[in-house]
């Protein structure tokens, strides 16, 4: 399918053009931040000559942070794209679906069980797992509630995620009553979507999980496509539909687990991200590339804010992306039709 | 006369509830084949099953002698076109982009389309007079433009069976009889369609035969001289119908109230 939402501009300029601003974003927030460094001292330090005090602090702090965000914005906005596909809804979002939710308890659970000391290199991979099984739990019960005489029931799903979510709220409270209090406080820091705690094995750990999300996702791009027809239609076409429905449940439960149990809950990227660059791409393959591209770049730009907004003070980036998107989720929810 | 489509003794339902019971039709090349019934009688069930949508709970459909079952995913989808009934598009998408999507079936596994594909879109788009439509985002044109291009999907996958959901739904004379032209030239190059509409019109001008569908069973199959007359239609319909001879002896319906009892 030629990729052209918009005539004659083929969904490639958008990608490069979300992608240079995603690297613009990216250097400026290598330029900013506590320590004051020239752009000169931060273009040698990211290379790793010059003082001993910027390199660290360009390639162990700046750097993680940035890429992290990026990462994250990604995975977020990817796991949407492909949430809103499968459901038919341009509403879904693995925030909104609680999947993200799910995913927090997994990961607390995860830690609590003592699955890797938090920071530790080992528990960046093993945590967006302990996250992955609980998110997949709560796409269970999410479907369980939206299913109807044996078929998911679109108008419910939204309603059932909710439920879900204000379950995963519980449980996530309830657990973190087990904690002692320095810890506790350290959890609901996690909790409320932070990148500050990036680190390069963090970093390192996202990029593999995001890497395989979209490697499974990819290859569904025209199945995507086809299922915008509806499920029927779409099986008519050729589609293997329930195949289709399961690996992608599992790659956008992944992506979103995996941003969660690194970066805790960010909510409406996954939302807004997909419905912003769905007009430039005239498929799901550009969907899905423009998505990862845009998220990235939001989240970066909405770090930067949290982190300049009330400087030396941080707030949570998670407060800034819902304080964007709930506003935009309500404009959204009046235009439909 | 050979059977494209033939379904035995079919049953199919949803759930607990069973729709279908018993059906047996055949759906022979060259030749065009109206559904009739009230609401809720099983049309749209009985294309749907027919289309390998719904598992036969009893039964079974035959694709060219061969159980539709055992026959590939892909290549049952090159043969077997179906057009579902309402679409309420809720993503942008050019039109000439749905259209494409009918080419899937025609596509490798992670393939794109060509050229011959762009053709056979451009030439279905054209043929269901909506060339001038491929631009447009499918959310912005009105229901009957929506209609023809979502017909065009269809007719741009190319297939030998034709199975439509109300295919002429919302659509103005002219256009009626421009898919019943499409349909007539796909029959005269050897396909089976059959397709369901509530418009006695364009049953009796646009079909050889007729399956008068009630409760979920076949209460008549058989050329439209033979099915689609005062009595029957009445039985159907539960109102009374009056054939006379139309134009090239097809049969003409009027309906009445349900008689008084």
């Amino acid at each position: 399918m030629t990729p052209a939402g918009a005539p004659g501009r083929p969904a490639w300029v958008f990608a490069a053009v979300l992608f240079a601003a995603l690297c613009v974003l990216i250097g400026g927030s290598l330029l900013f931040g506590s320590v004051r460094l020239a752009p000169g001292e931060v273009w040698s330090a990211l290379f790793g000559s010059g003082d001993a005090r910027a390199v660290t602090i360009v390639r162990e702090l700046r750097l993680p942070r940035a890429l992290l965000g990026a990462l994250v914005g990604g995975a977020l906005a990817v796991s949407g794209a492909a949430l809103q596909a499968l459901l038919g809804n341009p509403l879904a979002d693995p925030y909104l679906l609680g999947v993200s939710g799910g995913a927090a308890c997994g990961t607390l659970l995860g830690a609590l069980l003592g699955l890797g000391a938090r920071g530790a290199w080992g528990s960046s991979f093993a945590l967006p797992l302990a996250g992955f099984l609980g998110a997949l739990v709560a796409v269970l019960v999410v479907g369980a509630g939206a299913s109807a005489g044996g078929r998911l029931d679109r108008g419910r799903l939204l309603l059932s995620g909710v439920v879900v979510n204000a379950l995963a709220s519980a449980i996530l409270l309830f657990l973190l009553s087990f904690g002692d209090a320095a810890r506790t406080q350290s959890f609901i820091f996690w909790m409320l979507g932070s990148l500050a705690g990036a680190t390069p094995g963090a970093v390192k750990a996202l990029a593999v999980y995001a890497a395989l999300g979209l490697v499974l996702l990819l290859p569904l791009a025209r199945a995507f496509d086809a299922l915008a027809l509806g499920e029927e239609t779409a099986a008519t076409l050729g589609i293997p539909v329930e195949t289709v429905k399961r690996v992608a449940y599992l790659a956008a439960s992944l992506l979103a687990a995996a941003a969660v149990a690194t970066t805790g809950i960010i909510g409406f990227v996954g939302l807004l991200v997909p419905h912003a660059v769905r007009r430039l791409a005239g498929g799901h393959r550009a969907l899905l590339v423009l998505s990862f591209l845009g998220g990235a770049a939001l989240l970066v730009a909405a770090d930067a804010l949290a982190r300049s907004l009330f400087a030396p003070a941080e707030i949570s980036v998670g407060a800034v992306t819902a304080l964007l998107g709930a506003p935009a989720f309500l404009i959204l929810l009046r235009a439909r039709p | 006369m050979t059977a494209g489509l033939e379904a035995r003794g079919l049953s199919a339902g949803y759930g607990a509830h069973t729709v279908l019971s018993d059906v047996s039709l055949t759906l022979a090349r060259g030749r065009i084949s109206v559904l009739l019934g009230e609401n809720g009688s099983g049309k749209s069930t009985l294309l749907k099953a027919l289309a390998g949508l719904l598992p036969p709970r009893a039964g079974g459909i035959l694709l060219d002698g061969r159980p539709l079952a055992s026959v590939p995913r892909r290549e049952a989808a090159r043969a077997i076109g179906y057009l579902q009934q309402g679409f309420e598009p809720l993503f942008p998408m050019r039109a000439l982009d749905l259209v494409l999507l009918g080419r899937t079936p025609h596509l490798g596994a992670f393939g794109s389309p060509g050229g011959g594909d762009r053709a056979a879109a451009e030439a279905a788009l054209d043929e269901m007079d909506a060339g001038a439509l491929a631009g447009s985002d499918i959310r912005s044109i009105s229901g009957g433009e929506r209609q023809r291009v979502l017909l065009a999907r269809v007719l741009a996958g190319g297939p030998s069976v034709f199975l439509l959901d109300e295919p002429t739904a919302n659509l103005d004379p002219r256009h009626r009889f421009l898919v019943l032209d499409a349909m007539r030239r796909r029959a005269a190059a050897g396909s089976a369609v059959l397709f369901s509409t509530h418009e006695l019109d364009v049953a009796s001008q646009g079909a050889d035969d007729a399956v008068l569908l009630a409760g979920g069973r076949v209460l008549a199959e058989g050329p439209v001289g033979v099915t689609l007359t005062g009595g029957l239609l009445s039985r159907l319909f539960a109102v009374s119908a009056h054939v006379a001879s139309g134009p090239g002896g097809r049969p003409l319906v009027s309906f009445g109230p349900p008689p008084a009892r």
